[in-house]
């Protein structure tokens, strides 16, 4: 009986994997449903097994069953490892995704699972602590805090209990990283999140998911499930969002497992001295412990040899949006942008120019080419006005109107705001007006009348004295704009309201000529 | 006192670790203790940084971003209310940049906010607009079309407050003092986003939702989105008050706010150390009584309760009443008349009633109300530690980590106290409540009783005694405790006692009707689960072994070493707003001021030599003595303030023949209560805004009532009683309260250290305030019991003499509810009447199924005694075989119901247990037909007669 590996992660299913694999079962072969090695253009992807290798197809269809068991089919990859996509990778924290079956816990200890378990048990969990300290892993969900210090500080604090909570709460568009790994190797998160209950000594865990993610959930419980034996005295429970984005903003999120509204709470107190049920708590992007089983296994010194600057170790890139070659790239930090979206992206999906990519989510600057060379690194990006957040990437081609998207940015804030804090509640909202009416004062002479919602203006007139005393010109409201970014920037409450201006202002200063300014780029091309 | 706001520092104080930091805020060096927000440290030094979210009595929340500051060193500008000062830290609350961020901040606040400034209620009190001119906002460059809040109905359909969304700044001040300080979790913010709104439950409005109307949000509210309607009406105050609340014994302070003659609101107090800055409906908001037009306001007389009032002249009715008693004095003897003390009067006048019984009268013959509440508790509490009053202060369950709630009711009669007693519950502490009914403590919004001990009613002795029983028999006593601080062979003789077998929990459990389990595991919760407090009620002493249940508890607090220090004791939660002070100054009938007994003769001397005359050593007449004394034609005159005994008094039949007995009955009391029905004079009252005076709350705090506008009738009560003591020939001439409270002092040495200066001076001291305790007293027995050892008293359960059967089979017990206070005379002429516009009989859906019962029918309720006929609420609040209800009204006159059972040490009556019928019927009984006739018989006054 011939044994194929077809991916069961959401995007290939998505795909028509399903459809891929029952074509091959109903064939008499034996289906082993792996996670995704995270290339989506060759999706739905069979490999074949042979000889001990495995040779690739993709993408299939339910209707090539035959060409691929004869080895005739023109999709034919090869050994997939060795494609230019993954021969480039530094496989850190993905090494398994794509390759096991992500519920087997045969698989999973015979691809090195529980090495880093094992190791971290036998050392002290102050041994640990430094450990994770000396590889340099930085928090991946964007902040880049050190995540030995935010340890050591769990670990020095004085309770009755302490709690591990990991965020996979992934909100960003164009990011999956998350996802890939709970659908494609769950144990590793366990184990990351094991090994980080033995160095501050916390007994219990949760795993907080996004509801958009039924695929993830499902198996991230039974992982728990397979693996409780694995990880006592250790536990773990998956608890679901609801759909606010906002609660992927660490103390929202602690909020909503108490069972609260979803609302961020000011610090300090920091939650790794009274964070969930106010107990000590290591709260980490999944990213962050998922990092761990490796630097146990392998030395932090292995983890802390790749990188570049202060950015120590791998990032697990996602490529999205208009991008030939989407998909996840692990590799270590000091690629340039410029790299990752013409050389291994393969530009745009359109085929026209890229024009502007934005990295971080739905948060994270625009950077127009002329940027390419800036180098995946924390503190470069900062430096350029921008953030490498949760190492999303989402491309755009010279169709783009920036103007739009810094409109976008600001309703997207509007729309996920927990409204607690002023800048964020009211500033998002008040930031899309000003938006429209530079919008509009751009496109036409006619400002004020294009947002207007006339039902109940006569209402807005009476509780105002001057209802339409205000400068609506460019000029006026590009200012406003700027100044409005930089009340959000520095007054608000969390990240969300806080980091808006960044592609709302890397819009402006990149694309000026979006915004109706005048373009001296374009000035200068004439 | 001109008006000022009280100083907010945007943060409460820090929770003291003994250590302190010093820092530099804007160039100034300053020490301030750790944990100290930087807002409140820079307040504390005067410096003001703007601030919108921040109240300083709910935790720093950090949402407005008006309070951000700069720190030295590190990124960004942290909001002052969430930052925590630091060792050496170098704090700029002003500077270019912060000004730029505070105004861009409050840009968008402006802009979703409505510009009527000057048409607003709160123009001139209104937080938003001084942090407007604050922060130096001049322009709103967003304009004022774009997206808005504005526009929102207005919801007024609470009574005293209007919610006005459209003026809302979503600073959750609202919501956080409904969670923090009030406990009730009323209001949330609905939605997100922009569309963020205060919503009370969900989506409903004010009145109809879980709201309890405390007023904690409208005072937290920086805006005018929540404002009292009196500010609507009146505008904002010129100037402020400090006094104390006439309603119940938990004694909130407020600062009386007034334009004027005219009171505008009740604010509570932040520094009252009772209620630290909250309130309830009644102390907040229902105080229209005092201005209600059914206040008679002239004194009048009668020859027969047949006749109508008719109004005379001060001198005149002070006149008569004296020529009357003394007329009855000479015809029937010295001890003919009496006269009762007010629980709801000051310290002041109480003393001064029971000094004219007993210098003017010439007899002991003074009672008050306390007879019909905590007279036990003042026997019980005597007997076993030595001094009858309540063991600690209020903030004492904030140490607490087991509270056993034990026949009483917090929420509903105690609401302030019960706020607090619910945060300690929310930080961990562990709930036992012994209730025959499921008050709202036992499950509540995060709070929920470990043990609720439902048990029959009448059978308290029994379940403290199976509690007992398991402490003893499992070994969980203190013994070093017992060995240290009272009698070993007494204790050894009361353990053997209730370690018999016939008192274990399984024992009792038929009689109890509560599983032997869970009595098992409370009483080891309660003696094994660290500080263990007990807090009782009216449901402990009006029973006929009501002096037995006292004593009982007191046993158990000394038995697990539960006494003398912070977080334990043995509290009475208590009545009336003076009900310890009227117990203190010597009201009962065998005891002077300080709880020293008539027959004592170096006491009595003392007095007789302060008084110049010679005192009675025989103890006088109790209430129901008095009362019968009456019909048996001995006792002919009664001098009754601020009381109202025939809708108070268990057996309203029996009060009613003995008033009617009687020749001369003078009334003294704000309105024609029922008792002025059977009245030959009345003398009308002063409420608490119109005089001096002191009240003494339920842990012994001396308190002082200032007098916020003129007395409406000429006189405050206590020149009323020296107008009486005056045409009685005794030479008083006391020109102010203090005066009275000198003598008190003088007289009695636990009040020996309270002096007005003093209390002026410190807002309050607690008894024993004398050179032992010069700063007075807030734990008592630290060290060692008042009486020397703690006794232990073997307390025999006694089933009472009211039992069911055939003819009545159920058990009534009574209460009260939140909005009302007692008989209602107060709370029924206020928009109270809102939320409890009947007395209700409460009954479980079983009993009232196999009566054909259905929610809302008008049931008759017989006992024994009488009927009376109400309607019924069927709820699973109560136990099967067990009805309640609230004596709030006349109409209904529970106490028509209720016998004259009573306990056994002091005659506190039997109100908690009355076996009952409840039948359906058609609507009120005859009875209460005929009595509201002989009301409005009784009630004319002959000059509105006249005139038609």
């Amino acid at each position: 009986m011939k044994r194929v590996y077809v991916s069961r992660d959401m995007a290939s299913v998505a795909l028509g994997a399903d459809e891929v694999a029952h074509a091959f079962e109903a064939a008499g072969c034996e289906v082993v449903r792996t996670g995704s090695r995270g290339l989506f253009s060759i999706e739905p992807l069979v490999e074949v097994e042979s000889e001990g290798k495995r040779i690739g197809f993709g993408p299939v269809g339910p209707a090539d069953i035959a060409a691929v068991l004869d080895g005739s089919h023109e999709a034919r990859l090869g050994d997939v490892a060795a494609l230019p996509f993954f021969a480039g990778q530094q496989r850190f924290t993905f090494a398994r995704c794509g390759v096991i079956d992500p519920l087997s816990l045969k698989d999973y200890a015979e691809h090195g699972g529980w090495r880093g378990l094992e190791t971290a048990r036998g050392m002290t969990p102050q041994a640990v602590v430094d450990a994770v300290k000396a590889s340099g892993l930085r928090g991946r969900g964007g902040a880049g805090f050190p995540t030995g210090i935010k340890w050591q500080t769990v670990l020095d604090a004085v309770s009755d209990a302490k709690f591990i909570v990991c965020n996979a709460d992934e909100g960003d568009s164009g990011t999956f990283a998350d996802r890939m790994l709970v659908e494609g190797d769950p144990f590793c998160l366990i184990e990351g999140m094991a090994i980080a209950g033995h160095a501050v000594g916390a007994s219990h865990g949760y795993i907080y998911i996004r509801s958009e993610y039924p695929f993830a959930i499902a198996a991230m419980r039974e992982a728990i499930q397979l693996s409780a034996e694995r990880t006592a005295p250790f536990t773990l429970e998956v608890r679901v969002g609801a759909g606010a984005y906002v609660c992927g903003e660490e103390t929202a999120l602690l909020e909503s497992i108490e069972g609260k509204r979803g609302q961020v709470r000011a610090k300090p107190p920091l939650p790794a001295l009274a964070g969930l049920f106010g107990r000590p708590t290591v709260i980490n992007n999944l990213l962050s412990l998922a990092a761990v089983p490796f630097i146990l296994a392998e030395g932090a010194k292995a983890y802390a040899d790749v990188g570049f600057g202060r950015s120590r170790g791998t990032i697990p890139v996602q490529l999205a949006g208009n991008v030939k070659h989407g998909g996840l790239y692990e590799i270590g930090f000091g690629i340039t942008l410029g790299e990752l979206v013409n050389d291994i992206g393969g530009g745009t999906a359109s085929g026209r120019p890229v024009r502007a990519v934005q990295v971080g989510g739905p948060l994270g600057a625009y950077f127009p080419p002329s940027m390419f060379d800036l180098p995946f690194d924390y503190e470069a990006f900062a430096q350029a006005g921008g953030l490498i957040g949760h190492a999303g990437i989402t491309v755009f081609d010279d169709s783009v109107d920036m103007a739009h998207m810094a409109r976008f940015a600001m309703e997207f804030c509007a729309v996920e705001s927990c409204g607690k804090c002023t800048p964020c509640r009211i500033g998002s909202t008040r930031g899309v007006e000003v938006m429209d009416r530079i919008i509009a004062a751009r496109d036409s002479a006619t400002v004020v009348q294009a947002g207007r919602n006339w039902e109940g203006y006569l209402q807005k007139a009476l509780n105002s004295r001057t209802p339409d005393r205000i400068d609506t010109g460019l000029e006026a409201q590009t200012a406003l704009l700027r100044d409005l970014c930089d009340t959000m920037k520095h007054g608000s409450l969390c990240a969300l309201g806080g980091f808006t201006p960044y592609p709302v202002l890397s819009a402006l200063d990149h694309f000026p000529e979006d915004f109706g300014a005048k373009s001296p780029v374009k000035e200068a091309a004439e | 006192m001109s008006y000022t706001r009280e100083t907010d520092h945007g943060t409460p104080p820090a929770i003291s670790t003994g250590r302190s930091v010093t820092l530099t805020i804007d160039g100034d060096t300053v020490t301030m203790p750790e944990g100290t927000s930087i807002m409140r440290a820079a307040s504390l030094t005067g410096c003001s940084i703007p601030k919108l979210c921040a109240t300083d009595n709910v935790e720093s929340f950090g949402s407005c971003r008006l309070c951000l500051v700069e720190v030295e060193g590190r990124n960004g500008y942290p909001a002052s209310c969430t930052t925590p000062i630091a060792e050496g830290m170098v704090v700029r609350t002003q500077s270019e940049r912060l000004k730029q961020l505070r105004r861009g901040v409050m840009e968008l606040y402006i802009s979703d906010h409505p510009l009527d400034c000057l048409t607003c209620p709160a123009n001139g009190d209104c937080e938003l607009q001084e942090q407007a001119g604050a922060v130096g906002l001049r322009d709103v460059r967003y304009g004022y079309d774009g997206a808005t809040n504005m526009g929102q109905a207005k919801d007024r359909s609470n009574p005293y407050f209007d919610f006005d969304p459209s003026k809302c700044i979503v600073c959750s001040r609202c919501v956080r003092a409904c969670d923090e300080v009030q406990g009730t979790f009323a209001l949330t913010i609905e939605g997100r986003g922009f569309d963020s709104r205060v919503s009370p439950s969900q989506g409903r409005d004010f009145l109809s939702s879980e709201c309890v109307s405390c007023g904690a949000c409208v005072q937290a509210c920086p805006t005018a989105t929540l404002t009292e309607k009196k500010v609507v009406e009146i505008g904002t105050p010129d100037r402020a008050v400090v006094t104390t609340c006439a309603y119940c014994g938990v004694g909130c302070t407020f600062r009386a706010e007034m334009r004027g003659e005219e009171l505008v609101r009740m604010v509570p107090w932040k520094d009252g150390k009772a209620n630290h800055g909250h309130s309830c409906v009644k102390g907040r908001f229902a105080w229209g009584y005092a201005q209600h037009r059914d206040r008679i306001l002239k004194p009048m007389i009668r020859a027969s309760v047949d006749e109508p009032w008719r109004e005379v002249s001060w001198e005149e009715a002070i006149a008569h009443t004296a020529s009357e008693f003394r007329r009855i004095q000479a015809k029937y003897g010295t001890r003919s008349i009496g006269g009762i003390t007010s629980s709801r009067c000051t310290n002041e006048e109480t003393f001064l009633v029971q000094k004219l019984i007993r210098q003017g009268f010439g007899n002991n013959n003074v009672d008050t109300c306390a007879r019909v509440c905590h007279s036990p508790t003042g026997y019980g509490l005597k007997t076993t530690f030595g001094t009858s009053a309540g063991t600690q202060d209020f903030d004492s369950v904030m140490q607490a980590d087991v509270i056993l709630v034990i026949g009483a009711n917090p929420t509903d009669g105690h609401p302030v106290f019960a706020s607090r007693m619910k945060k300690r519950l929310r930080q961990g502490a562990k709930l036992i409540v012994i209730d025959p009914r499921r008050i709202d403590l036992v499950k509540s919004p995060h709070v929920e009783a470990s043990h609720h001990l439902p048990l029959r009613p009448g059978t308290n002795v029994a379940m403290l005694t199976a509690l007992a029983h398991v402490i003893v028999t499992e070994k969980l006593y203190d013994e070093a405790f017992i060995r240290d601080r009272c009698d070993w062979d007494e204790f050894a003789e009361w353990a053997d006692f209730v370690s018999e077998p016939q008192r274990s929990p399984e024992a009792v459990e038929p009689l109890t009707g509560v599983k032997a389990t869970e009595v098992r595991a409370a009483a080891r919760l309660y003696a094994t689960g660290g500080n263990g407090a007990i807090y009782y009620g009216l449901g402990v002493t009006e029973h006929s072994q009501g002096s037995s249940t006292v004593m009982a508890i007191a046993n158990l607090a000394m038995a697990t070493g539960n006494i003398g220090r912070e977080g334990v004791g043995v509290n009475p939660l208590r009545g009336q707003n003076n009900v310890q002070g009227a117990c203190d100054m010597g009201s009962f009938p065998h005891e002077f001021s300080g709880y020293r007994h008539v027959s004592d003769d170096a006491v009595r001397g003392q007095f007789e030599q302060a008084w110049g005359v010679t005192l009675d050593a025989e103890p006088g007449l109790r209430i129901p003595n008095m009362l019968d004394a009456a019909t048996d034609g001995t006792f002919k005159g009664i001098f009754i303030q601020g009381e109202d005994i025939l809708q108070s008094d268990p057996n309203t039949h029996h009060v009613a023949a003995g008033l009617a007995a009687m020749e001369c009955v003078v009334v003294q009391d704000l309105f024609l209560n029922e008792t002025a029905n059977y009245a030959h004079v009345f003398l009308p009252g002063s409420t608490f805004l119109e005089k001096d005076g002191t009240f003494t709350n339920a842990e012994r705090r001396i308190q002082r009532v200032r007098r916020v506008m003129a007395p409406l009738n000429g006189h405050a009560d206590w020149q009323i009683v020296q107008l009486v003591a005056q045409a009685m020939g005794l030479g008083w001439s006391y020109a102010h309260p203090s005066e009275i409270m000198d003598e008190i002092a003088a007289l009695t040495p636990t009040f020996a250290g309270v002096h007005y200066d003093r209390l002026d001076a410190e807002g309050s001291l607690q008894w024993p305030a004398n050179d032992a305790a010069p700063d007075g007293t807030p734990t008592m027995h630290i060290g060692g019991f008042v009486r020397g050892r703690g006794k232990f008293v073997v307390t025999d359960y006694v089933p009472t003499d009211e039992k069911t059967g055939p003819r009545f089979p159920l058990l009534l017990t009574t209460g009260r509810i939140l909005s009302q206070y007692n008989v209602g005379a107060q709370t029924r002429r206020t928009a109270n009447a809102a939320w409890h516009p009947e007395d209700r009989l409460e009954i479980h859906p079983n009993d009232a199924e196999n009566r054909g019962i259905s929610d809302g029918d008008w049931v008759s309720l017989k006992s024994r005694a009488g009927e009376t006929s109400l309607r019924a609420l069927i709820t699973e609040r109560v136990a099967p075989g067990v009805v309640y209800t609230t004596f709030h009204h006349p109409d209904t006159q529970a106490n028509v119901i209720t016998t004259d059972y009573s306990d056994w040490a002091t005659n506190c009556p039997e109100y908690k247990v009355t076996a009952v019928q409840v039948m359906r019927s058609n609507g009120p009984s005859d009875w209460q037909r005929d009595y509201a006739e002989q009301a409005r018989h009784s009630r004319r006054i002959a000059p509105l007669e006249a005139a038609e």
